[in-house]
């Protein structure tokens, strides 16, 4: 059977359902994640084995409140139960409540059935209403909403046995439609349901409502679609609120039926002595301030390990390789540009492995939305949301990933912006840039007896960055202009134990953002870079061998040293060189030279790159040491003053310009897909290179 | 408007009310969904450290939502 024919099964449900917890337990590692045609919203899919000789193709939909979306991931959803012509619709969908909170998962239920898809409900968290004193008659559950009820624990994975029972076996299109439509827009559905040739009247009533959310509608189609509301009067969400009324309606009737015991719901003061503590008005930012310390702790104190254990991999490859591959430019690609490619993508993957862990198991254990609950004023003042926090923070480790975060945002200002100044974030490629150069130009010495001078600098790097990011927020708030509302309204789940798997599996979902975004990119740059360097035009580079030779003819250079040589003596007439030394005058009030010209346009792509092309640069050949570059660095000259190059107005400069310059083409990749154009790439482009100059030129003029 | 018509920003920690309505149209279809309904009990638990957002339970769950949203569903009480 080909996949198209396979039995696909869609999980949909309210955020914090427990959705996701199941469809892991559905799939085991057996998923991937993709993402939906022409948006960034991750598509979880996954295959599953219902019983022997049945497997099927089950998609994790993102978490939903109702058909009617709210913010882009949840347009996806009802784009896909919506088009029941599209290959992309399931043929049975799980609706995964949260028992605890029927209701409202009761809602979206009588949605999904009334569109007339086979489905069935999982009554997730039993255990906990149980625990209340609640249970429901589930056999009249099933009967007053036409469709199959299973109850199950997602957690502990108990009832799954018989969910793929009964989704594997017969499934009816549910016959009771639990919400009629209007008779004021009957006229205007039999319009649109027959010139669509659509399969029910609520599926016509959604599309009538909504056009402009669904994009699976021609321009054609919508167009007729505008022109039957607009003779029938019906503008988007005239009956939408009286919708809603009517199924909650219908669902306390339901309720009051099926509902076996009810506690007696004494009302009390809300009575959670954890909220007490972590939303309380001083310990609330202290404990988030101090967990946020411990994550960046995490980050640089637990990854060196791991990353210089993958750093010494990559090198001996790399000299093992060149050892015994035959010469020639395709062996020389493989070493030079390819692996050293890959490292620099592998290298980057604890840091953002650890900093992703912690971030799942924030989010898994509910403090998260405390977090966007405590920061929500202070970002609005900004222009952001209080769910910035996350991609902000994630932006410390990547800012590919953290970009792809913002989409759970559903104010397009607001997440315009955040995606803006992430970047501006110090992520892990800066530091092997900032490491060098604050070792090379500020004395590792104590300030006020227990302070690293070095120390302070990188976090005052760090908190530069931060800052500029806020600044330019501010400054964009008042630019955008947009007349969509900004909504908080987000639920404060209740407090419990991450689950692992789900930590697990949020570590991978990011590294392979990351490692797949940013790795395309890098490898393809590496290369590109690799060809500019290694390859020059005229007779200077070609013959770099005996020019290096006659030089220094008397300088009794080791072989060695004479190999180093003639690498920078290539290095400096390769394309790259020409490059460097023609922008040099632009450079130069800056305080960088051609050499420093080179590293630049090398770390144009991905600024990482800097410290390697120093090495080579220098002439000491392809080590990564650190200690030998510092150590060749600071002995640069500056011809003109005679002087050291690296003074601390040139070192400064350049961290200042690494700050702020937007050095990551996976960046601009990531933001153009996520802003679906050039426009804001570009501009954010522009911005940061010209904020990046200004500031470096604005510090060499003040510290020389 | 009437002096009576209270919302639910207008509430203190701990107070319990009766949702009456909604004065903006566009946000009541959210609260709606999120289970904000006529006649439901409404609680308000606490407040953000700054003031705002604020945090109230309805239908047995948390929800948090900023100021000048809360002012937007009145209440009786």
């Amino acid at each position: 059977m080909s996949a198209s024919q396979r039995l696909k099964i869609a999980f949909v449900g309210n955020p914090n359902s427990g959705k996701s917890s199941l469809f892991n337990h559905f799939t085991g590692l057996n998923q991937k994640i993709g993402n939906f045609p022409g948006v960034t919203i991750e598509k979880r899919v996954g295959h599953s084995t219902l019983k022997e000789g049945l497997v099927a193709e089950v998609i994790d939909l993102p978490g939903i409140y109702s058909l009617y979306p709210r913010s882009l991931d949840e347009r996806i959803v009802s784009e896909i139960l919506l088009d029941h012509k599209s290959e992309s619709c399931p043929d049975k969908i799980i609706v995964v409540a949260d028992a605890t909170n029927l209701k409202r998962s009761l809602l979206l239920l009588t949605q999904v059935i009334d569109i007339g898809l086979p489905t069935v409900l999982a009554l997730n968290m039993m255990d906990l209403v149980a625990k209340a004193g609640i249970s429901y008659d589930i056999n009249a559950l099933s009967v007053q909403l036409g469709v199959p009820v299973v109850p199950i624990n997602a957690r502990k994975g108990t009832g799954l046995e018989d969910l793929k029972k009964v989704i594997s076996g017969p499934l009816h299109i549910p016959t009771k439609n639990i919400f009629e439509v209007y008779p004021e827009a009957r006229g205007a559905v039999k319009m649109v349901r027959d010139q669509l040739q659509l399969d029910n009247d609520y599926e016509a009533y959604h599309i009538l409502q909504q056009p402009k959310a669904l994009g699976f509608l021609s321009t054609q189609q919508q167009q007729f679609i505008e022109s039957v509301a607009e003779q029938h009067n019906c503008f988007p969400g005239k009956f939408q609120g009286a919708e809603t009324i009517h199924r909650y309606t219908f669902i306390q009737g339901l309720l009051d039926k099926v509902t076996l015991k009810a506690s007696n719901k004494s009302w009390k003061q809300y009575n959670s002595a954890l909220d007490k503590i972590l939303v309380h008005k001083i310990w609330g930012y202290l404990i988030f301030f101090t967990i946020l310390f411990l994550i960046f702790q995490a980050i640089f104190a637990w990854a060196t390990v791991p990353m210089d254990f993958i750093d010494g991999m990559f090198a001996s490859l790399s000299n093992n390789l060149s050892e015994v591959l035959p010469g020639g430019p395709l062996a020389r690609l493989l070493t030079e540009g390819v692996i050293p490619g890959i490292g620099g993508i592998i290298i980057f993957v604890p840091q953002i492995a650890i900093l992703f862990a912690c971030i799942a198991v924030l989010e898994e254990s509910g403090y998260m939305a405390r977090v966007v609950f405590l920061m929500d004023k202070i970002m609005r003042k900004f222009g952001l949301n209080g769910k910035s926090v996350v991609p902000l923070m994630s932006g410390v480790a990547c800012a590919i990933p953290a970009i792809m975060a913002t989409r759970t945002i559903d104010n397009w200002k607001e997440r315009t912006i955040t995606i803006f100044v992430t970047p501006l974030m110090s992520c892990s490629a800066r530091l092997p840039v900032f490491t060098i150069l604050i070792a090379l130009i500020v004395p590792d010495q104590q300030a006020f007896g227990f302070f690293n001078l070095q120390g302070l600098t990188l976090m005052g790097l760090y908190l530069l960055g931060f800052g500029a990011a806020m600044v330019s927020a501010l400054v964009m708030k008042y630019i955008i202009k947009a007349n969509e509302r900004s909504y908080l309204l987000m639920e404060l789940p209740t407090y419990r134990w991450p689950r692992w798997s789900n930590v697990g599996l949020h570590i991978v979902e990011k590294t392979k953002a990351f490692v797949f975004e940013a790795g395309k990119v890098i490898i393809a740059i590496s290369i590109l870079l690799w060809g500019l360097a290694s390859y020059g035009p005229g007779e200077k580079f070609r013959n770099a061998r005996e020019h290096v030779l006659q030089e220094s003819a008397n300088l009794r250079l080791t072989e060695q040293g004479l190999e180093d040589r003639i690498s920078a003596y290539k290095l400096e007439n390769s394309f790259a060189g020409v490059i460097g030394k023609t922008i040099e005058p632009v450079i130069k009030p800056l305080g960088f030279d051609w050499k420093i010209g080179i590293a630049l346009i090398t770390s144009f792509a991905a600024r990482e790159v800097f410290v390697g092309t120093m090495a080579t640069i220098y002439s000491i050949g392809s080590t990564d040491d650190q200690t030998t570059i510092k150590v060749r660095m600071k002995d640069e000259t500056n011809p003109e003053t005679g002087g050291p190059r690296f003074t601390p107005a040139v070192g400064f400069s350049l961290l200042v310009f690494y700050t702020f310059a937007l050095q990551c083409m996976s960046t601009i990749a990531v933001v153009y897909r996520e802003t679906k154009g050039w426009k804001w790439p570009m501009i954010q482009l522009a911005y940061m290179s010209v904020l990046a100059y200004l500031s470096a030129f604005t510090v060499f003029q003040i510290l020389s | 408007m009437s002096s009576g018509n209270k919302n639910v920003a207008q509430m203190k920690p701990g107070e319990v009310g009766i949702i009456a309505g909604f004065t903006d149209e566009q946000l009541s279809v959210k609260l709606l969904e999120m289970g904000c309904l006529p006649g439901a009990a409404i609680r308000f638990n606490f407040t953000a450290p700054l003031g705002d957002p604020v945090c109230i339970s309805v239908l047995d769950y948390e929800l948090s939502l900023r100021l000048d949203e809360a002012a937007t569903i009145s209440i009786l009480n």
